[in-house]
């Protein structure tokens, strides 16, 4: 019983994951870079749900729309601001600024919101389920995330594949120039994956927040990371992938944490990330390169 | 007044000038062949037209309207498509994705539909095809596809770079036959080739590129004839 309820902590956990990573692969797909500021709109979208939450005492609800409203926006001024002015530069630097951008982000909310850990309130007001006489419980939240990643993963796929700005967004992922010559406007585009992914953390956030309530200004950092490993084994690029990669990290950090050590679990992910990279490093979906002359 | 019309154009990459101040124009219903050697400027001069490189000075006319700094999202819309050297088809989509992504910036569905149609008649094979990804056509089914993706954005001007390019001398006649349609169907065509004696057995005009320079230009029934050209670019 111990172990169906570390499987499905971890998939709980796991899907907080995959929402993250969907912002890194969406990002990663279709502007070629990454955003290790990625984690960071998480804590941010946190705060601010927390200061319209409890600060403002308005509606969780409510709270959750403001929330990802300034992540979205948030999301867009960072690739105007930080990133477009690279976008021909090369890879190193992009990666540099996004660090740059991630310990920015960091030290504006310890300015703003002070070192001192808030204590979230879960927004999460569905019953638990009890299985097995009580044996295993199942949380609300666990639940939540869970449906809220299901949801977000359909939806996603079903925009990128069956609308207009989303086969848009596949194309200024394989070729930019071509895109262009669509009439595709590549700017915009990107400009509207980064603010999907960021509306996106901004609710990955939330269910972080409320699953784990301490609240911090590096609360979104260590997440962040590990949906980035996430990320690459599902497929980097991928949205079913990024899914699937969650899930699986979430799963191995918690069983990792309770059958080996809680010591090690973090470094067990990471272990993941390296084997990943040594034997398939396209990832579980990652697309093969079809070439033909 | 003509259609296209390129004035005194010059574009530098870094230090290199690639087009030093090149004029040429292109009017209503012809084939206009752009031919010259490797690094001529070819197909910088088509990159400039369509807007994905900045001309350092002159001018790019279309009908009248300066597009010179115009970005090249906007100049399909004002009707010239590119086909680009290589074909540059968006390889992990399938075929009626690709045709359909040459529509997008016409919002007429109807229309759209019809024009699909009309791209599956020119070219049958792409029809066979059209679930399939594009990545696993043949080289010469990808170049019809790069042409049918061009022509569903209704374009009064086609712009083509190198279609012959990598195919074999069956495919090449079969590309020229389509560049011959599209021309009776009322479209401007401007050429870049490699292949100098085809283009210009097609074209009813033609400008010779030299190291970013126009050389000489003329009839293109005139210019197949002509010694220097023979020598240089017909190997006779």
């Amino acid at each position: 019983m111990a172990f169906l309820d570390n499987l499905i902590n971890g998939m709980s956990l796991g899907s907080i994951y995959a929402v993250i990573a969907l912002g890194y692969t969406l990002v990663y797909g279709i502007a070629k870079m990454l955003n290790f500021a990625h984690g960071d709109v998480i804590m941010v979208g946190g705060y601010v749900v927390f200061t319209a939450m409890v600060t403002a005492n308005l509606s969780p609800w409510l709270s959750i729309l403001i929330g990802i409203a300034a992540c979205t926006v948030l999301g867009i001024v960072i690739e105007k601001v930080a990133y477009k002015p690279l976008r021909k530069a090369s890879s190193l630097s992009v990666l540099i600024t996004a660090i740059g951008v991630s310990y920015f982000l960091q030290n504006m909310a310890l300015l703003v919101f002070g070192e001192k850990p808030r204590t979230f309130t879960s927004v999460v007001n569905i019953p638990k389920i009890s299985l097995f006489d009580g044996k295993v419980v199942i949380k609300g939240e666990t639940i939540a995330a869970i449906i809220v990643s299901v949801v977000i993963v359909v939806c996603l796929s079903l925009f990128v594949n069956h609308t207009q700005k989303g086969r848009a967004m596949l194309a200024v992922s394989e070729d930019k120039d071509a895109a262009q010559l669509m009439g595709i406007n590549v700017n915009s585009t990107i400009s509207l994956t980064f603010a999907i992914g960021s509306g996106l953390a901004a609710i990955a956030g939330v269910l972080l927040c409320s699953s784990y309530p301490t609240l911090t200004n590096t609360t979104g950092a260590m997440p962040g990371i590990k949906a980035f490993v996430a990320a690459v084994l599902g497929g980097i690029g991928s949205i079913p992938g990024a899914m699937i990669g969650g899930i699986l990290i979430g799963v191995i950090e918690i069983l990792g944490r309770a059958y080996i050590s809680p010591q090690l679990a973090d470094a067990i992910v990471f272990a993941v990330l390296i084997l990943v990279l040594i034997v398939k490093p396209t990832g579980i979906l990652g697309k093969k390169v079809n070439e033909k002359v | 007044m003509a259609m296209l019309e390129i004035k005194d154009l010059c574009v530098n990459y870094g230090v290199i000038k690639a087009l030093k101040g090149i004029s040429f124009e292109v009017n209503e219903g012809e084939v206009i062949a752009l031919i010259g050697a490797n690094g001529a400027g070819k197909t910088t001069t088509l990159h400039t037209i369509t807007g994905l490189i900045n001309a350092k000075s002159g001018s790019i006319v279309l009908e009248g309207k300066d597009i010179t700094r115009t970005p090249a999202h906007k100049i399909v819309k004002m009707g010239i498509a590119h086909v680009p050297e290589g074909r540059r088809i968006f390889q992990n989509l399938t075929v009626l994705d690709n045709i359909r992504l040459g529509a997008f910036t016409r919002k007429d569905k109807d229309g759209i539909a019809e024009d699909i149609e009309k791209v599956y008649k020119l070219f049958p094979r792409l029809s066979e095809r059209k679930t399939q990804v594009a990545g696993t056509l043949s080289g010469g089914e990808q170049q019809m596809l790069a042409m049918g993706r061009a022509l569903m954005s209704k374009p009064r001007i086609v712009v083509m770079d190198e279609p012959s390019m990598g195919l074999s001398p069956i495919l090449v006649s079969e590309i020229f036959e389509i560049i011959e349609s599209i021309r009776k169907q009322g479209t401007t065509v401007l050429l870049v080739e490699q292949n100098a004696k085809k283009a210009l057995s097609i074209a009813d005009r033609a400008y010779v590129l030299e190291t970013g320079k126009i050389v000489l230009s003329g009839k293109a029934s005139d210019l197949i004839n002509d010694e220097s050209v023979k020598k240089a670019y017909l190997g006779e």
